[in-house]
């Protein structure tokens, strides 16, 4: 029995419909300036994706671009640490450019090519959207500018320095929190006035139709090749997978390939900040409502009259006040369970799986290994908890030193 | 039938075109806001819109945005709005109110509730930029069940096939954005639109007012013979933000109104 969307006897993996909904969520909420380019962006991304040329280019592209497949890594020293199930990464780290981005972004940039756009922008909050982005328009020769709020082109800095080296633009972003959001609004605002020669490399599962689903698709690798790499290991699948959810889009490729394997849990972990309080996380399906920001339904953190609320979390790329459609379905319908994990335990994760794994991870990242450790707990040691560690850790080297006052 | 039906029969009737400005509300205060939409009532204005801040406005230029910004800095709720509204109607005359509002705030507050409140405050009609023609069955139904017009939008990307389908289910009027882009100031208005402009003109009988860009009494002149309306945002909210005094800005929001009305004669 696989689970089933609640309108139909469809599979979840059958989703979204014509209308880009997932259940309720999604669709697109934009203003009309976008929507002959979200309409053309679809019909090409469709073609695209029964088009067996572009899935080879992309393909070859991953392969001796990226370095995929990434391996899977069974963590021995932290799984002896947590006591129970063995911990396993999906090492996304080892990808060219540090994290999952790439994947997408080089899907997004084939698909650029495609539609004779000549341009490409981009947002950023961790940076390494912006880096896989700057990546992938160096590799073909596509000029790109990439918004960042200032608050963020503060804590990323090496990021930052990247991109330039790479050759994009960053335009840094002083409106509202000056963090991810501000930067997909400024980038959307940017795509209504340039939508005829640009396209909008939006780097997470969020947006108006297709993007989720899009971002899904590319992202969907992860999830494949860990199936893959399971079978092949152990002829049999994980007992538990676990992904961090910003906006989502790690999350989405890990998850999308197992949705319709109803034996595997699926545990998505959300920035749980300070504390549960207004304003000090960025959990929006734990403490969130259905609402509308960034071109889609989904659950989102606002206020009464419906504005968006501030939302904290110590790594960049979580910091966000809403999350992809398609996890608002998954968690309405209880195919994935999602829950928050706390900076300072993000923090000790990042720590711990230093000193013990040799492996620095990104701090958003070590928000879903927190969460793996306390499940593994519960689990006996022939479970296999499969954790997507998303991203490494070198950018937020110097925000940790910064939050621990010492010198960097 | 609305009373923005009844304003454009009127103007049709007279052989006139419509000046509409749009300021936002509570920026730099509730109060000022009212003052300026008496001042615009007495200037000559058709229509006025009421841009609701929100806390994301993709559609709008740095100018609004950051007028939205000030406003909800300052403690803008909408539960003031609405006393406000229908505190001033009263000194309005003949001038019905639209409000231009993201489709996030109808979706928190729920369609039913935003249209009882809109309703009972004054409020004849709302524009909402970020909800197209697909997504706005549901809520364009529950607008006509009451007689609140649902002010579509159509651009300059927008194929003549969906256009003359937007216009269709556009009422009050249709807003034809004059640019590819966001909301501000421009320097001059392409043939291009103006063709585009007079080419649906005989295609529909809705009456279409021309917004985004609009801030002289020369682009106003361009599009007095092919358009039903004019509307002005940016530069209204511009002279308000760089006025030192609300009662300043007020009266220099006054004298643009004039100088614009004086254009569409």
């Amino acid at each position: 029995m696989t689970h089933q969307s609640a309108s139909s006897a469809q599979p979840l993996s059958a989703l979204p419909d014509a209308r880009g909904r997932f259940g309720p969520y999604g669709g697109r909420f934009v203003p009309e300036t976008l929507m002959r380019a979200l309409v053309e962006l679809e019909r090409e991304y469709s073609a695209a994706r029964s088009d067996p040329q572009f899935q080879r280019e992309l393909d070859g592209l991953l392969s001796s671009f990226v370095g995929r497949p990434s391996p899977i890594y069974y963590a021995r020293r932290l799984s002896e640490i947590a006591g129970g199930a063995q911990i396993w990464f999906k090492r996304e780290d080892l990808n060219h450019t540090g994290a999952h981005k790439i994947n997408n972004t080089l899907g997004q940039a084939l698909l650029t090519l495609r539609m004779g756009k000549t341009r490409v922008i981009a947002e950023t909050g961790a940076g390494q959207h912006g880096v896989a982005t700057a990546t992938a328009c160096a590799h073909f020769g596509l000029p790109c500018v990439v918004y960042m709020g200032a608050e963020d082109v503060r804590r990323q800095r090496p990021n930052v320095f990247s991109m330039k080296l790479l050759g994009a633009e960053v335009r840094p972003v002083h409106s509202g929190s000056k963090t991810l959001r501000d930067a997909v609004n400024e980038a959307l605002r940017d795509w209504m006035a340039s939508v005829e020669t640009t396209h909008y490399i939006i780097g997470s599962a969020i947006g108006p139709h297709p993007f989720p689903m899009m971002v899904r698709d590319f992202q969907s690798v992860i999830g494949k090749e860990a199936r893959q790499q399971s079978l092949e290991l152990w002829g049999r699948l994980p007992d538990v997978v676990v992904a961090c959810v910003g906006g989502g889009s790690n999350a989405a490729g890990m998850f999308y390939p197992f949705i319709d394997d109803d034996e595997v849990r699926l545990v998505g972990v959300e920035a749980g900040g300070l504390s549960p309080r207004p304003g000090e996380h960025a959990s929006p399906l734990t403490h969130g409502q259905p609402g509308v920001l960034h071109g889609s339904f989904s659950y989102v953190m606002q206020d009464e009259d419906g504005q968006t609320s501030p939302v904290h979390s110590v790594s960049a790329g979580l910091d966000y006040p809403g999350v992809g459609p398609e996890h608002a379905y998954w968690r309405d319908v209880g195919r994935v369970e999602y829950t928050e994990c706390p900076d300072d335990k993000a923090l000790s994760a990042f720590d711990l799986v230093a000193k013990t794994e040799g492996i620095l991870p990104a701090l958003e990242s070590s928000h879903a290994i927190a969460k793996a450790m306390e499940l593994a707990a519960t689990l006996p040691k022939e479970k296999v908890v499969m954790v997507c560690l998303s991203g490494r850790g070198d950018k937020d080297a110097a925000e940790i030193a910064r939050l621990r006052g010492e010198e960097y | 039938m609305s009373a923005i039906d009844d304003r454009f029969r009127e103007l049709r009737d007279a052989g006139k075109k419509a000046f509409i400005p749009f300021v936002t509300a509570g920026d730099p205060s509730l109060q000022a806001t009212a003052a300026v939409l008496e001042t615009l009532a007495r200037a000559g204005a058709a229509i006025a819109e009421v841009g609701i801040p929100y806390s994301d406005p993709i559609a709008d230029g740095p100018v609004i945005q950051a007028s939205y910004t000030r406003a909800l800095d300052s403690g803008f709720r909408l539960q003031q709005l609405w006393p406000m509204i229908a505190g001033v109607q009263s000194r309005l005359g003949a001038m019905p109110l639209v409000s231009m509002v993201s489709y996030s705030i109808i979706q928190r507050l729920g369609s039913d509730q935003f249209l009882q409140q809109a309703l009972e405050a004054g409020f004849s009609g709302a524009i909402v930029p970020d909800l197209l023609l697909e997504e706005g069955n549901q809520l364009r139904e529950k607008c006509r069940q009451r007689d609140f017009s649902l002010i579509h939008l159509v651009t300059p990307t927008t194929p003549r096939e969906r256009m003359l389908q937007i216009a269709q289910a556009s009422t009050g009027f249709l807003y034809f954005v004059s640019v590819t882009g966001i909301t501000g100031e421009r320097d001059g208005l392409s043939a291009e639109l103006l063709k585009q402009v007079e080419w649906l003109r005989e295609q529909t009988d809705v009456p279409i007012c021309v917004g985004f860009g609009i801030s002289r009494p020369e682009h106003v002149r361009q599009l007095r013979d092919v358009a039903d309306g004019v509307i002005v945002g940016s530069a209204i909210v511009r002279r308000l933000a760089e006025s030192a005094t609300p009662e300043e800005g007020v009266a220099k929001v006054g004298q643009l109104a004039g100088e614009l009305i004086a254009a569409l004669e």
